[in-house]
């Protein structure tokens, strides 16, 4: 009756040591003194780093445990990865803020790890009801985090704005997943992928479940027209959460987009490839052009994360492997450049005060040059500007549209960088060509972890190239089954 | 229609909920009927032990009340998935009550951060 | 029309029409009480698919401890009555026809379609044969096991945080000045 062998629980480790940690992190915040909890944030990075290990230790591992509801196959272990250095950066980049702003409550870490799991468990998903469920506890986890601050009244706003809209986000997941549950019964990705194949299943029903489950990712990644709580959300929530938040769920939808689209619906790939056309150039245009507009450099990175949803998508395109692998590598650039993008924010952060304005950053190259110069790096990895990573994974993702047959896409994507460049670049005039706004508004204050963090991503920013070929068969050999 | 799958065991369930309802409406339309109807402004206040009301009945309550009946839902929750494994607990044997095991454990860290963090003090 | 498709008939209407009040109603107390004619509705259909634990569950967490949650989020909050009136439905006839054609729409694609789904391991006879409770049980202890375990780091999840964001922490756990 029971197949079940404990040695399974193996290939499960990186997430068992993800949760044992964010469970002593939670307990042990109510124990050890206030002083010492910025300790915590240590072991949250121990307990990410050992779960990343166990990831790479099992990455030759292709198994399906527990009647397929979840896989360990290259496909997973590439988002472990992904998780965690998302976590890592998340985590790095909070330690002194939380302090100063955050009440201080070292909860907030193991929150970041229960999200990371969450993250996991949607990208490992062999079964629909496991997307659900990794789905709620990373928005459940996330919504919290939006809402710490809670002395912010931005940050309370920002938690219910993200609330409602996520919930509503889901129940129209759950609805398409019940239409398909009636249409085919089972909630298996590869049944239903099997089901869908042979044909024979009404149509209309089909799109409608199809639409419905794209919805609730199309909402997750912050697409057009489900973008409306980006910018408000992005901007209120503590800024290290914003920069965990656009990338780690960002990477989660898009895992879940690839395996549920690749592997249920390829037999119904020309009902959803018109909506992906259809979603990637409204989201590139929406998010690339309302961007100009902004005055805070917060809230410009959060409609430049929409725009960047919007590249993505044309990865997905066509729905070959070439573009899967072109997404796989650039949600990897784009994890990077953008923690460190909302990591330099952080690092300006001051005693007393965020800052967010593009004022803030006039004359930066001469008061603060190493901040500077890692703003600039960030910003030109996210136009696109070789050798850094964004440009890599522009390039193939435009390259996969071009193969796939949408060359017109692929210029579009290209303009829509040319329009980007505008408003990054306006960043980094504000820098280097405007004289500082007078003194006294005092220094940024001294935070390692987050300058580590930040120092860190912007190595890896410029450094790529020479990754290149490495990073690049990983992701080739990463790819969902199709 | 080939057959009917309509759980028939539950008639007696609807008869005793018709009957409730029907006791309710058929009390209230005969009282509605039968009372006289002679409102003033002192009958129409709450009452409060024949004290003088002071103030709005509605008043807003401390955030505790909503602490407090989180933890007992996400509890009860929990409770809910015991009853089809105590039923099924000899069926399902060691492998089961590992299972289940595993699952208090884990919200058994829940329960103790609430306990050490205070949240079920009143104060 | 057989007794089968009198009594969904039954709770379907209740169910439309008690929901339909519930967001119409000024009073927020009065909306969560039409809440709870429409969890009982529904409890209702699943006793007529033959899931009565299901409906147990319904009328158990549902009726019993979420709306009484609802209730008490109503009364932290404490609108003053008047301010409930005049902004709230303003616009009630945009919402109405933007909802009214959606629903509209997605009837109108499942009218048109034909659900038929292949038959699982557990018809309805043998759900009877063997009791509800059984029948989940089983499957949720064997091959639904792993989900059943992440659910539970969703409620701890939930758990922790409700008390973060609520509980008033004292001074020595370095509870926050001025609030």
């Amino acid at each position: 009756m029971i197949q079940f062998n404990a040695a399974d629980l193996v290939w499960l480790l990186p997430e068992i040591i993800l949760f044992v940690t964010a469970s002593a992190v939670v307990l042990l915040s109510v124990i050890v003194r206030p002083e010492a909890r910025s300790g915590l944030a240590a072991l949250a990075v121990i307990g990410a780093l050992a779960a990343g290990w166990a990831a790479y230790g099992l990455s030759d591992g292709n198994v399906e445990l527990f009647s397929r509801m979840v896989i360990v196959d290259p496909f997973a272990t590439y988002f472990r990865y992904l998780f965690v250095l998302a976590v890592l950066g998340g985590v790095l980049l909070s330690v002194r803020t939380l302090q100063t702003e955050g009440g201080n409550r070292s909860e907030y870490y193991g929150l970041m790890l229960f999200a990371a799991i969450g993250m996991m468990v949607m990208a490992e998903a062999g079964d629909l009801l496991m997307v659900y469920i990794g789905l709620e506890l990373m928005s459940l986890s996330l919504y919290i985090l939006a809402g710490f601050y809670r002395r912010e009244t931005r940050s309370n706003e920002a938690a219910i704005k993200y609330f409602i809209l996520g919930t509503l986000a889901s129940g129209i997941f759950v609805y398409g997943l019940s239409l398909l549950y009636g249409l085919t019964g089972t909630t298996s990705i590869r049944a239903i992928g099997e089901i869908v194949s042979a044909g024979g299943l009404s149509r209309p029903a089909l799109v409608l479940a199809l639409a419905m489950v794209g919805t609730a990712f199309a909402f997750k990644v912050a697409a057009v027209p489900f973008h409306m709580w980006t910018p408000d959300v992005y901007e209120g929530a503590p800024t290290p959460v914003t920069a965990f938040m656009s990338v780690g769920p960002k990477a989660a939808g898009f895992a879940v987009f690839l395996r549920v689209f690749l592997e249920a619906f390829p037999a119904a790939q020309p009902d959803w490839n018109n909506l992906v056309i259809v979603l990637s150039i409204l989201t590139m245009a929406v998010g690339n052009i309302i961007a100009i507009a902004q005055t805070s450099v917060k809230r410009m990175l959060a409609y430049s994360s929409i725009g960047h949803a919007g590249y993505i998508l044309i990865g997905l395109v066509g729905g070959t492997a070439v573009g899967a692998g072109a997404v796989l590598f650039y949600l990897l650039m784009y994890t990077i450049t953008n923690l460190g993008a909302f990591g330099i924010l952080v690092v300006l952060q001051r005693e007393k005060g965020r800052v967010e304005t593009l004022d803030d950053f006039a004359g930066l190259g001469k008061t603060h040059p190493a901040a500077a110069l890692g703003m600039l790096i960030f910003l030109f990895s996210l136009t696109g500007i070789p050798p850094m990573a964004g440009f890599f994974g522009k390039f193939y993702l435009f390259t996969a549209a071009v193969k796939a047959g949408y060359v017109w896409l692929a210029v579009l994507g290209v303009l829509m960088s040319a329009v980007s460049a505008f408003y990054y670049l306006r960043v980094v005039l504000a820098m280097y060509m405007q004289e500082p706004a007078a003194a006294g508004a005092g220094e940024p204050m001294s935070q390692p972890s987050a300058v580590l963090a930040v120092t860190i991503a912007a190595f890896l920013t410029v450094g790529i190239g020479i990754l290149l070929n490495p990073l690049l068969s990983l992701a080739a050999a990463s790819l969902p089954k199709m | 229609m080939p057959e009917t799958h309509l759980p028939t065991q539950y008639l007696p369930v609807l008869l005793l909920l018709a009957l409730a309802a029907g006791f309710v409406v058929i009390n209230l339309v005969m009282g509605s009927l039968v009372r006289p109807k002679r409102p003033s402004a002192e009958k129409l206040t709450p009452y409060e032990s024949g004290i003088p009301p002071i103030g709005q009945a509605q008043r807003r309550f401390n955030v505790r009340f909503y602490l407090v009946s989180m933890l007992f839902v996400l509890f009860d929750i929990e409770t809910v998935f015991l009853y089809p494994w105590a039923v099924l607990l000899k069926k399902l044997g060691m492998f089961g009550f590992v299972e289940m095991a595993v699952f208090i454990m884990i919200l058994l860290v829940g329960y103790g951060y609430a306990w050490k963090s205070g949240a079920l003090n009143w104060d | 029309m057989n007794l089968d498709q009198a009594f969904f008939l039954y709770f379907a209407a209740m169910i439309v029409v008690f929901s339909i009040v519930t967001i119409t109603r000024k009073n927020p107390v009065y909306a969560v009480m039409a809440l709870l004619v429409v969890f009982f509705h529904v409890a209702g259909l699943y006793v007529l698919l033959n899931a009565e634990f299901i409906a147990a569950l319904q009328v158990v967490v549902y009726a019993g401890a979420i709306l009484v949650l609802y209730l008490f989020v109503l009364m932290l909050l404490s609108v003053p009555r008047e301010a409930l009136g005049a902004a709230a439905h303003r616009r009630w006839p945009v919402y109405a026809l933007v909802g009214g054609a959606t629903t509209f729409e997605i009837a109108l694609l499942l009218a048109r379609s034909k659900f038929a789904p292949r038959p699982g391991p557990y018809p309805p006879d043998v759900v009877r044969e063997m009791g509800s409770t059984q029948a989940i049980g089983t499957v949720l202890f064997t091959e639904f096991l792993y989900p059943f375990e992440v659910i539970s780091l969703v409620l701890l999840v939930a758990m922790i945080g409700a008390i973060v964001l609520t509980k008033k922490w004292t001074p020595a756990q370095g509870g926050e000045e001025g609030r």
